[in-house]
């Protein structure tokens, strides 16, 4: 045998141990054959709750179509994902069986036997109980049906191929409930099953890596911008932007099931989530996920705090004439807002933040909190039509005023987020 | 080290002198609205010129529906979708009714040198349509005096030119839909580029009469089945 014919040996005989290797993972999923309990108008309101838990609706509902029967597209930075009709119609989850369900949610399998495609949070929803499983599929059973053929995916070559998805997941999917931690409170395990499985939270603030999978909210840092938008998910570890660990209980909770809190209000995709998902899950589900989140180590950017660039007086004075144009009025003189109504942006950490898209996007959008049974009739800021030699003045005061010392916001920042 | 000095300093500062009070808001809708007034002007009365629309005085249930059609996709807008993503059918409701409620005076428009020939096209367009092609007269579902029927068509008058246009050739190319049957799309579809610059160029040069309210409901069927339009919910429910 030459020397080559050896090395040829040795690549097959790799490829064939890696494709086992993914092979064997992918057996991985259970057939769940366990009976389900029989379904009661509890376990239908059980699920219906859990849904919302989820937020399923928001991704399996089109914009302005009937709920839960899909066809709503999902840009990804692989191509377009069609979210599946779930409704019990034949086009939906019509001949789908509890154990066929229990395989999708929990293992990202279909009906069919092919792999879904990992934008559908399987990896999350893994750790759903068997029993919340069923009483979704019991909820999901109840809805009325609505005839919609599932799109195909428009994804582009190879994440197209069952193939790809197969060797995504043996990658990042490892199947199952996570582990009780000794030491840690009832309230604390509720809240991390909630967090990290139905309401799939790391998905937008774990931080997605190259080939799409989010990390775990207590593995790192986490923050992202969302792909192909120009929102960002702030870090839950980081207490200068989203983490709670510092904030009282009680607001944390109003900030979930209100939309609104004394540090600041929910907006852009975060307002989507508190107006479909937590405003309604009761308060005690409610303060289980802020004790988890609440728990997560902290962990700042890490950043080093060179010298800030000069702020020049000029911008200084135009963002304070600006400041007392446009926001004054409703944000106060000394940006202590009106609880409730307009939020305070002194001390205000979308204002201070590292990252300024989302106080870009704020200013230059503008909007409504969220409307909830606690704020059914929010009042909203105008969209400010300023340029961007304006917004960066004016964002670069905002951001030294009151006690804040955060680097200023550049008229080339302030030009890219339009 | 100086710049750790220097903030602690300020904070300590900060945390001696008594909170400012919190600004007083008025409890109304019109503030709660302010958001509108950017592009839709004082009190909901854009200008004739530029793009965008006059709400204010429009029929509630047209405004209604037009912000339900904005919000669930079936209009274009990405500022009206993210204004108005996450809120209930209720409040939808209260701001319809806020400017519907609005009477406002209309500013006259002003004169130009608009050929008498296509002004003339125009108005024949508005108030007798087309038979021949089969295309009822404007003012068949937006009332004898063009400022609208309720509960749900709007006026015609007043508005700017450039977005008549728009709007017209949004139902030419399905960028502007209301509830199947879209009896105005079918009408839209039916104009040439040059109906729609005489129909556009005689309405703006039209003068809104006083008063400017919709006509009463037609006892008539109108001469196009128009798909439904959704009733807002109760007052009673909208609080």
């Amino acid at each position: 045998m030459s020397r080559r014919q050896l090395a040829l040996a040795v690549l097959a005989a790799l490829a064939l141990l890696l494709a086992a290797v993914v092979a064997v993972l992918n057996l991985q999923d259970s057939t769940d054959t366990t009976p389900a309990a029989p379904v009661t108008a509890d376990s239908i309101a059980r699920g219906a709750y859990l849904a919302r838990a989820g937020n399923c609706a928001g991704c399996h509902s089109d914009r302005g179509g009937a709920a839960y029967a899909g066809g709503r597209g999902i840009a990804t930075p692989f191509g377009t994902v069609y979210a599946g009709n779930l409704t019990p119609d034949a086009s939906g989850l019509g001949a789908w069986t509890v154990v066929d369900f229990r395989r999708a949610l929990r293992h990202g399998r279909g009906r069919d036997g092919r792999l879904l495609v990992p934008a559908f949070p399987y990896t999350h929803f893994t750790q759903v109980s068997r029993d919340d499983a069923d009483a979704l599929f019991a909820y999901l059973r109840s809805v009325p049906p609505v005839p919609q053929t599932n799109r195909p995916h428009a994804l582009r070559f190879p994440y197209n191929t069952q193939a790809a998805l197969a060797v995504w997941r043996a990658l990042y999917f490892r199947p199952g409930a996570a582990p009780a931690q000794p030491g840690r409170s009832a309230e604390w395990h509720r809240g991390a099953y909630l967090v990290n499985g139905l309401g799939h939270c790391s998905a937008c603030h774990g931080g997605r890596n190259g080939l799409g999978a989010s990390a775990a909210l207590d593995a790192g840092r986490g923050g992202a911008p969302l792909p192909l938008q120009a929102w960002y998910a702030p870090s839950l570890a980081d207490p200068q932007e989203a983490g709670l660990q510092h904030w009282p209980m009680a607001d944390a909770v109003a900030l979930l099931k209100t939309g609104q809190a004394p540090q600041g209000i929910a907006q852009g995709p975060m307002a989507e989530v508190v107006a479909q998902s937590t405003q309604h899950l009761t308060e005690d589900d409610l303060r289980a996920m802020v004790s988890y989140l609440q728990a997560l180590p902290e962990r700042g950017d890490g950043a080093a705090h060179t010298p800030l660039p000069p702020r020049p007086a000029a911008t200084m004075a135009l963002g304070a004439a600006l400041y007392k144009q446009h926001c004054a009025d409703c944000h106060g003189a000394q940006g202590q807002g009106a609880p409730g109504i307009y939020p305070a942006l002194a001390g205000n950490r979308l204002v201070t933040m590292a990252r300024t898209s989302n106080l870009l996007l704020a200013v230059t959008r503008g909007g409504f909190a969220p409307g909830t049974a606690a704020h059914p009739r929010p009042y909203g800021m105008p969209p400010f039509d300023l340029g961007h030699d304006e917004l960066a003045a004016l964002l670069t005061w905002l951001r030294a005023s009151w006690g804040h010392d955060a680097p200023p916001v550049s008229e080339v920042d302030a030009l890219l987020a339009r | 080290m100086a710049r750790t000095l220097l903030l602690s300093l300020s904070c300590g500062a900060a945390s001696a002198q008594p909170a400012p009070a919190p600004v007083q808001v008025p409890d109304t809708l019109a503030q709660r609205l302010q958001p509108c007034m950017t592009c839709h002007g004082r009190e909901g009365r854009a200008s004739r010129l530029g793009y965008l629309p006059r709400i204010a005085g429009k029929p509630a249930g047209y405004l209604y529906n037009q912000l339900l059609n904005f919000r669930d996709g079936r209009r274009a807008n990405a500022t009206m979708a993210d204004l108005l993503a996450h809120q209930t059918d209720a409040y939808l409701a209260e701001m319809a009714g806020h400017f519907a409620a609005l009477d406002l005076p209309y500013p006259p428009p002003t004169p130009d040198d608009t050929p008498a020939a296509l002004l003339a096209r125009g108005e024949a367009l508005v108030r007798r349509g087309d038979a021949s092609r089969r295309l009822p007269a404007c003012a068949a579902c937006h009332g004898e005096q063009l400022t609208g029927r309720q509960p749900a068509v709007p006026g015609l008058l007043g508005l700017p030119r450039d977005y008549l246009i728009g709007q017209l050739g949004a139902w030419q190319t399905n960028g502007r839909r209301a509830h199947a049957p879209d009896c105005m799309a079918q009408v839209a579809q039916q104009l040439t580029a040059a109906d729609v610059g005489a129909v556009t160029a005689w309405l703006v040069r039209q003068p809104v009469p006083v008063p400017a309210h919709a006509a009463a409901p037609s006892r008539e069927p109108l001469p196009l089945e128009c798909g439904r339009q959704v009733a807002p919910p109760e007052p009673a429910a909208a609080r």
